[in-house]
């Protein structure tokens, strides 16, 4: 664990005072950049926030929010890596179930209370208490916290998980099974502090900007649903001598194109590009069109419980399928932002492993094509008996693209005939979930930086398993893996199952795309779950 | 008079609770809950989270609930999206703004529509009058989710002397794109409306038998004319009315406005029941005052009508 010394920004704003300067202008205590005097990040985003209580909150727009204005006790650096957060550092015992992190002493709440490993302690039983009833439970149970699927049932009181202040600044957590990633989990909103007597005096109210207590880089200070939220600097911040951004909005806009717009007259430091328009934006502003890998793939599932088609039991159907998408056309005339093909469940860009390269990726389009002929014709369908089927996807234009030229090249390929039909998203997802459909859209995005957050979806037991996918030597890897050394090996025999059985057709995997105005420096493009703290940013002067 | 006014909102009562009724019965039957998601949640926690909310009770059950928080504590319930917020706060932090650019922009509709018709039927077949149908016609061609977009692009991009989007408190820079955004085809609606109103009446008995004593021009029509031209115009405002305030999910949208409109619609997309009813019962009740005022100004302008 590394600690800079750095000079700090207000260091320069005396020296340059005293040699004289009328107009001092600060530089990035790093990289030497003259850093603008309005240090102010706005950025869009698509709806508004759920929750700014950090136990609560179950979306994205909404973590981005909390991770500024809450620490917990690992935080992640540009690349992903974990950095101390509260925690300066942690031991784990040799069986792998108990971790004990040890907490600053100078981190403070935005009202001056020190931050202890008590509030941790309540925080956590919080997140997993009936009572509170958080979405987020279901967090407590995967970081495998002792009692805590009896805590969230209900069958013991919250006392009972597993996490003790053995006193002000250490803290204990005991799991009810090895889990070598347990400290990656800790960058997750879910296990941020809380301020106990805030919560405690104002209830459901403690997350209004008026009541708010946090100790983070930023406090909330203002709230406008559906507008816009303010978060700025907290002068109570164990590193705010190293923070640079002053001030940090998020405005809600929820057409994109309107955000383009408003972006190019310099209303948003960021935006997310259109689907289809990064090339046109790349070339007329090659300095602010940014894509860069993202810990996400999207795919089409096949239905193989009892209510599927006859037809997807056949792995050779299933190959066949999957042979004839020319992902390249999708990645690059649909999305065009840059998106890698898929031909793994688990995207290249996760840490710690890297898929092996299947038989699919190496054969080129032309191949794909006539063996997948080869295979629906053994399979038994031809001109005489064709295959068809029904394919769903939720009501998205871009979706809605893809799902139309999958259909033209079966169809043109194959003489395949798939049905379209799309529904909205919480018809969708009780379609899908009810295993009444064919094949289905679906799409993933990792909750932590670790193949098994993908691979996971596709054990028997997994209530995320739509397609009811059951491979026991699947099933079993997955178990060995948690507690594995070195579990890159069982991931890629993992991923060479699935290339041949097929269960799903990846199409691509995310990229983020971006236009960032060239000011902003230092976001993170190499942390592919973009988890991004303001903390870490500046502006440059223009 | 006032017993018909009080006969009429004695009878809004049971029919927005008929509405609420439908309302939420209609929202169980959707497909998917408020607690659907792409994450399938645990058994347990689904059953806290029911708990907490009492959607583990019997419909008829939480249908009472609902309505003796209502009746007893005015507690429109919580969001089950937004969970810092509950209903009472998201309706009164949006109606003031739906309510703002919603009666801004019906003003705008309303003046210039009316006075465009009317200039329109006074110089019949002129350029006055094309210019004014061609207007309206192509203020009804460009409904508010195409004048959206285009607005943004030419005050905020090209021109650069608007805000694109935002509220602020409601300041006037942040006003004037999704005013005109809204009232525009209604504009149109209400001068075509207004001059075939007018030519009518100006063609009628009574009107012929004014110019026959004698009387100004000027006098034959703010006289004369009128009142009866505005009748129609009236029973075609008062839904307008309504809808402007309630229709503007596409201004919330484009203009971030911050407005109920687009807390309806996703409140429906999201299944978050309580603020889909809370919303349905304020839309209900604007519905049934408009109505009632629109068929009180009838009396007004149409001596014939008594109540």
């Amino acid at each position: 664990m590394r600690h800079h010394a750095k000079l700090t920004l207000s260091t320069f704003l005396c020296s340059a005072l005293l040699s004289g300067a009328a107009l001092a202008q600060a530089t990035h205590p790093e990289t030497g950049e003259p850093l603008a005097e309005d240090q102010t990040f706005t950025y869009r985003v698509l709806d508004e926030h759920s929750s700014v209580d950090p136990q609560v909150v179950e979306d994205t727009i909404g973590a981005e929010i909390v991770r500024d204005l809450f620490e917990g006790l690992m935080n992640q650096d540009a690349k992903g890596n974990l950095i101390p957060g509260v925690a300066t550092s942690y031991d784990v015992s040799d069986d792998k179930m108990t971790y004990t992190f040890h907490l600053r002493d100078n981190a403070k709440w935005s009202n001056g209370d020190p931050v202890t490993a008590g509030d941790f302690v309540f925080a956590w039983r919080r997140a997993a208490s009936p009572e509170l009833a958080s979405p987020y439970q279901w967090y407590v149970k995967l970081m495998s916290l002792e009692n805590a699927s009896e805590v969230v049932a209900g069958d013991m009181p919250p006392e009972e998980l597993g996490v003790t202040a053995i006193d002000d600044h250490t803290l204990e957590v005991r799991l009810s099974a090895p889990l070598s990633y347990f400290p990656q989990m800790t960058t997750h909103a879910t296990t941020f502090p809380a301020p106990q007597k805030v919560v405690e005096e104002f209830g459901e109210d403690w997350t209004k900007p008026e009541n708010i207590v946090s100790n983070g880089a930023y406090v909330l200070t203002e709230h406008l649903p559906n507008e816009r939220s303010v978060r700025e600097r907290n002068e109570m911040y164990w590193d705010n001598e190293n923070t640079i951004i002053d001030k940090t909005v998020a405005l809600v806009i929820n057409d994109e194109n309107v955000a383009l717009t408003r972006f190019m007259a310099g209303e948003l430091d960021r935006t997310e590009v259109p689907a289809g328009q990064f090339p046109r934006l790349k070339k007329e502003h090659p300095e602010k069109a940014v894509s860069f890998p993202q810990l996400c793939n999207y795919y089409y599932t096949f239905n193989q419980s009892d209510s599927g088609p006859e037809a997807f039991k056949d792995v050779r159907v299933r190959q066949a399928l999957s042979l004839a998408v020319d992902r390249k056309i999708i990645t690059e005339n649909i999305k065009a932002g840059g998106e890698p093909e898929a031909y793994t469940f688990t995207p290249e860009a996760v840490a710690g492993f890297t898929p092996p390269e299947t038989e699919m990726a190496k054969m080129t389009q032309a191949e794909r094509d006539a063996k997948a002929k080869e295979l629906l014709a053994e399979a038994g369908y031809g001109p005489d008996n064709p295959l068809t089927f029904d394919m769903i996807y939720n009501t998205s234009e871009s979706h809605e693209k893809i799902a139309v030229v999958l259909t033209q090249m079966w169809k043109q390929k194959l003489g395949v005939q798939a049905n379209l039909a799309n529904m909205e998203w919480k018809v969708f997802l009780e379609t899908r979930g009810n295993q009444d459909f064919d094949l289905a859209r679906g799409a993933w995005c990792g909750d932590y930086n670790e193949a098994s957050t993908f691979l996971d979806l596709l054990d028997s037991e997994s209530g995320y398993n739509d397609g009811k996918y059951s491979n026991p030597r699947v099933d079993e890897l997955l178990v060995q893996a948690k507690s594995a050394d070195d579990s890159a090996p069982i991931y890629t025999e993992i991923e060479q199952i699935l290339a041949e059985e097929m269960p799903v057709i990846p199409i691509y995997h995310y990229a983020g795309v971006y236009m960032m105005d060239s000011d902003v420096g230092n976001w993170p493009v190499e942390n592919v779950e973009q988890n991004w703290y303001s903390k870490d940013l500046y502006k440059i002067a223009e | 008079m006032l017993s018909y006014v009080i006969r009429r909102l004695l009878i809004a009562v049971p029919t927005i609770m008929l509405l609420v009724i439908a309302a939420f019965f209609m929202m169980h039957v959707a497909p998917g809950g408020p607690f659907t998601s792409e994450r399938p949640l645990p058994p347990e926690v689904l059953a806290n989270i029911e708990a907490r909310y009492g959607l583990d009770q019997p419909l008829w059950k939480q249908l009472w609930d609902y309505f003796t928080n209502i009746f007893l504590h005015f507690d429109f319930g919580p969001s089950f999206r937004y969970k810092d917020r509950d209903v009472n706060d998201i309706i009164a932090q949006g109606f003031p703004i739906s309510l703002t650019y919603g009666s801004l922009a019906f003003l705008a509709a309303s003046l210039v529509g009316i006075t465009l018709g009317i200039a329109a039927a006074i110089r019949h077949n002129t350029w006055l009058d094309y210019f004014a149908v061609s207007l309206g016609i192509a203020a009804q061609a460009l409904p508010n989710f195409i004048m959206g977009p285009i607005l943004i692009l030419t005050f905020t991009l090209w021109l650069g002397w608007l805000p694109g989007g935002g509220w602020n408190g409601g300041q006037w820079p942040y006003l004037i794109m999704p005013v005109i955004a809204l009232s525009t085809s209604y504009m149109g609606n209400i001068a075509r409306i207004t001059r075939s109103s007018m030519l009518e009446v100006m063609n009628s008995n009574f009107i012929r038998t004014a110019r026959a004593k004698g009387l100004p021009e000027r006098a034959i029509i703010w006289r004369h004319a009128m009142k009866p031209t505005l009748l129609p115009v009236v029973s075609y405002l008062g839904p307008v009315f309504v809808y402007v305030l309630t229709g503007s999910v596409f201004v919330d949208i484009y203009f971030s406005t911050g407005g109920l409109g687009q807390s309806y619609v996703s409140s429906a997309l999201t299944r978050d029941y309580a603020v889909l009813l809370g919303i349905t019962i304020l839309y209900g009740a604007l519905t049934v005052v408009v109505n009632l005022l629109t068929d009180l100004a009838y009396a007004w302008f149409d001596p014939k009508i008594r109540y």
